[in-house]
């Protein structure tokens, strides 16, 4: 699916007042095409990119923006562009795991941060302002959001217990009814570690070793039988919704639409989430015309201010250390939107942080145990 | 035909000519030419249909099963690691020797330049988890190795060396590259990295190589027994002769980087056994570890094992994809079987109305028809109100009806039941009313005359719909993605995640490989046992 939009009417003279005071720093491109296919997930996400990003770049520069909603088959069709060699996308965004796999494949363009993004207004350089959030060479964060529980506030079953930490997932005693967990590894194996007693900082070392492996799987196995395994973030929503889980694992920002846009009887559990990132890539082999615009492009659309105006429009967390001041309502609803992010102080009480390095090593090897245990 | 026959035979029995038609060919000849012609000019109509197959359809998946076993990356990207690894003894519970460890140092500075590294780190990572952040670290830390020490060395030796000449000189020695593999490998890499890295061809007459080619010379030298040297020095070259002149008896003072040390600094995986061993397994350019995984199996020391039992899947989903895909064509058969009976058996305008009906669903979107059965079918579903309400189950017995197997087969039932019924309804129509009426005029009962003569004649439409269903389904992976939970999975759903998500290609392509020849296999069955002739589409 593609949506074309250029420079027209009434939408253009807003976007250009909106992006006036931008208009100062933003340097003309040279030697750039005047195109630029940007590849997201789609829905209420490319939205708030199109929103936030892309039509006022569009209505300072002219350049012609071509989206491409094909996100969640990034990975194989970067491969297979490249093999053919014949490279249709010019921005890419993907989660922070599969640019790590991207940039292992040789299928990213590595970035240098300082030299090609922009610096924060007060001027800490971009690599400081992002800081640990650079998780691979190729990769330039974009938003931080996480993988958390949320649960329905009318089940009669659990009389008046609400659920205060994750572990509440693995107390089917207490807290009776469907689960919903995603259909990998990831997440649950730790959550399932964290909930058998193992230490959060231990938890990739005791995950190392195969009794480790089985001691997660065993502790899943206590609630096999009462879990709907999801492969769609969609799922969790539509099934805590119809009440046919009674609390489930998904992105944040689902469950901010649920709660918030839907008004469902739903409520978040931000014990141990699991923060997570996504961000551009710029693909390998571009003309160095188009690889100048992405990296134009890129620029602004990841500065201190767009990143902050994105959230205008979903509940995730910006990237930079010095757009979170500036994260103001939502546009439509009105309400204040830092309260809903993951990286709010209130939320982050209790977080858990992913290692991409070590699912990187481990991913194919744990999903097949993973899988296995699965069909059993 | 006959023609052609007769003659032959009339020839060898009287022994003369062959008969000759009206312009004086022999008519054999002339027979045979007009057949050709014929032959070619309907090679020439199909031939758009047969260039189109063969380019969209034969190439592509030819090309993507060949990747099962295709294996390149290793030797591509470690040339000359590859080659040194060769004599090293995998079982001798012993790192490989300085000489692999320099040939992999140099191997990596090349990878790292072009950026290829982290890619071999992947496919590698694939039968040996934990490898590839090795080589994702290695990559980073390669340019700060120490290797000029043997350069130092030979330039101590004779400061000869530090010359292009005396690479000149050894280059065009007869003994080049036969007695030097190593150095000729680095040589060959130093000419690609300093093409990447200066942007223009190497000039030979000017420069000298990097330490890792001095490196290597020294471990082609110190592998030579002392009279090869010596018989070097006896070279046509001048040059050369002077060079190894000096060098006879002096190896040992060379000395090296000791990059196995560096290696272990870099990351202690280089000096884990079970690495090398991977990498040595993984050498060949044609392997069989994906057609292993892909079986639940893998190649140990002592030979190809069964994997443990928590890591088998896919012959257990091979196995699952079989017998589901028979459950539903069986409930196919069942379900298809009337409505196809009363389609053929009404009047053409109720039979066009029962076939819109049977067709509507078919042109509706596939997501569309598997999400309403998970509204028809969860446990908050439909399905399990009407029965509550009724009172045929209470609150806490709703019935699992989705998210198992049981949801796989009722959905791809539904999905698929029109391949059923449609070449059933089309070999009904032709079986006259008259056969039946002759049966019972002889005095068959209904059910008789139907067992025993309606049901024969409709066995190519059960057949046809049959291979149609059970093909289809043994490839389906959408639905049971979405309403098969983790019992009602196929084997196409892991195909669908090692392609798009794992990108481990090979072994997609592995599967899909057995899937293949599975289904060949149960074609084949199937004609020798029923016969492809009783197969009728309409």
């Amino acid at each position: 699916m593609k949506i074309i939009y250029g420079l027209t009417g009434a939408f253009a003279l807003s976007a250009v007042a909106l992006a006036a005071s931008a208009a100062d720093e933003l340097p003309a491109c040279e030697n750039c095409v005047d195109e630029l296919t940007i590849v997201s997930w789609g829905g209420a996400y490319s939205n708030s990119q199109i929103e936030a990003y892309s039509k006022p770049y569009s209505a300072l520069t002219g350049v012609e923006i071509i989206n491409d909603e094909s996100s969640n088959e990034a990975v194989p069709k970067l491969r297979a562009m490249n093999e053919a060699n014949n490279v249709t996308w010019d921005v890419v965004d993907v989660v922070a795991s599969d640019a790590i796999r991207l940039c292992d494949e040789g299928l990213a363009m590595e970035i240098d941060a300082d030299e090609q993004l922009a610096a924060a207004p007060d001027g800490t350089p971009a690599s400081e302002d992002f800081g640990d959030l650079l998780v691979s060479d190729c990769f330039i964060p974009q938003i931080v959001y996480s993988t958390t529980f949320g649960y329905r506030t009318d089940v009669e079953a659990w009389g008046d217990n609400t659920p205060e930490d994750v572990c509440a997932v693995f107390d089917t005693a207490t807290f009776p009814g469907k689960r919903a967990l995603e259909k990998r590894p990831i997440n649950n194996m730790e959550w399932a570690l964290i909930c058998d007693g193992v230490a959060k900082d231990d938890v990739y070392d005791v995950l190392s070793t195969d009794e480790g492996v089985t001691q997660a799987l065993d502790k899943l196995a206590t609630i096999k039988d009462d879990v709907i395994w999801w492969s769609a973030g969609a799922e969790t929503p539509q099934l805590l919704a119809d009440g046919e889980a009674v609390i489930g694992s998904t992105y944040n920002g689902r469950l901010f639409s649920v709660i918030e846009e839907q008004k469902q009887p739903v409520a978040m559990l931000w014990d141990a989430q699991v923060f997570d990132l996504d961000g551009w890539i710029i693909p390998e082999g571009l003309s160095e015309e188009r690889k100048n615009r992405a990296l134009h492009y890129i620029k602004f659309a990841t500065d201190t201010q767009r990143l902050a105006d994105q959230s205008k429009y979903i509940s995730y967390g910006p990237a930079r250390k010095s757009s979170a001041p500036l994260v103001g309502q939502h546009a439509e609803l009105g309400i204040d939107m830092a309260p809903h992010m993951p990286t709010d102080p209130a939320n982050a009480t209790n977080t858990f942080l992913y290692n991409y390095e070590w699912w990187a090593d481990n991913r194919d090897d744990l999903d097949a145990k993973f899988q296995s245990w699965l069909a059993q | 035909m006959s023609a052609s026959t007769t003659a032959s035979s009339n020839s060898s029995i009287s022994g003369s000519a062959d008969p000759l038609t009206k312009d004086g060919q022999p008519l054999k000849r002339s027979l045979a030419r007009a057949l050709r012609r014929e032959k070619l000019r309907a090679l020439f109509l199909i031939a758009p249909l047969l260039i189109f197959i063969l380019i969209s359809f034969v190439l592509p998946i030819g090309d993507m099963l060949f990747r099962s076993v295709e294996n390149k990356i290793v030797e591509d990207t470690l040339p000359g690691t590859v080659r040194a690894l060769a004599s090293w003894d995998a079982d001798s519970g012993e790192l490989p020797d300085e000489a692999v460890f320099a040939a992999l140092a140099d191997d990596m500075m090349l990878a790292q330049e072009v950026k290829i590294h982290t890619r071999l780190g992947s496919r590698l990572n694939y039968d040996q988890p934990g490898i590839s952040s090795v080589f994702r670290k290695s990559g980073r830390k390669i340019k700060a190795l120490d290797n000029e020490t043997a350069q130092a060395g030979f330039i101590a030796i004779d400061p000869a060396w530090d010359t292009p000449d005396a690479w000149t000189a050894l280059r065009s020695m007869a003994a080049w590259p036969g007695k030097f593999a190593a150095t000729a490998q680095s040589w060959k890499n130093w000419e690609a990295w300093y093409l990447s890295e200066e942007k223009e061809a190497l000039d030979p007459t000017t420069t000298v190589p990097h330490g890792f080619t001095y490196a290597a010379l020294y471990h082609d030298l110190a592998s030579m027994p002392a009279s090869d040297i010596t018989a070097l020095a006896n070279s046509k070259n001048t040059t050369a002769v002077a060079l190894f002149k000096q060098l006879a008896g002096k190896i040992d003072t060379i000395g090296n980087d000791d990059f196995k040390a560096q290696f272990a600094d870099i990351d202690k995986g280089w000096a884990d056994i079970d690495n090398w061993q991977a990498i040595q397994r993984l050498s060949p350019r044609i392997v069989d570890s994906y057609f292993l995984a892909a079986i639940d199996a893998e190649r140990t020391s002592e030979g190809i094992e069964q994997k443990p039992d928590n890591e088998r899947l896919y012959l257990k989903l091979f196995v699952r994809t079989i017998f589901m895909s028979l459950i539903i064509t069986g409930s196919c058969i069942l379900l298809g079987y009337p409505v196809a009976y009363l389609l053929a058996n009404l009047s053409v305008r109720a039979s066009n109305m029962v076939l819109i009906l049977v067709l509507l669903p078919f042109w509706t979107s596939l997501l569309v028809r598997t999400s309403a059965w998970k509204v028809l079918l969860q446990q908050q579903g439909v399905i399990n109100d009407l029965l509550v309400w009724a009172g045929v189950i209470n609150e806490a017995g709703r019935l699992v009806m989705i998210n198992n197997m049981t949801g796989t087969i009722i959905a791809m039932t539904h999905i698929l039941l029109p391949f059923m019924i449609l070449p059933l309804f089309s070999v009904m129509k032709t079986i006259s009313p008259t056969y039946m009426r002759a049966a019972k005029s002889m005095g068959a009962s209904d059910s008789l005359a139907f067992w025993r003569v309606y049901f024969p004649n409709t066995v190519p439409g059960i057949g046809a719909g049959s291979i149609l269903v059970f093909i289809l389904s043994i490839g389906y992976y959408i639905t049971p993605e979405l309403v098969g939970g983790t019992t009602g999975v196929f084997i196409s759903n892991r195909i669908a995640y090692h392609i798009s998500s794992s990108l481990n290609w090979g072994l997609a392509a592995a599967l899909g490989s057995i899937l293949l020849i599975l289904v060949l296999a149960l074609y084949w069955t199937y004609d020798r046992i029923v016969g492809i002739d009783n197969v009728k589409l309409g």
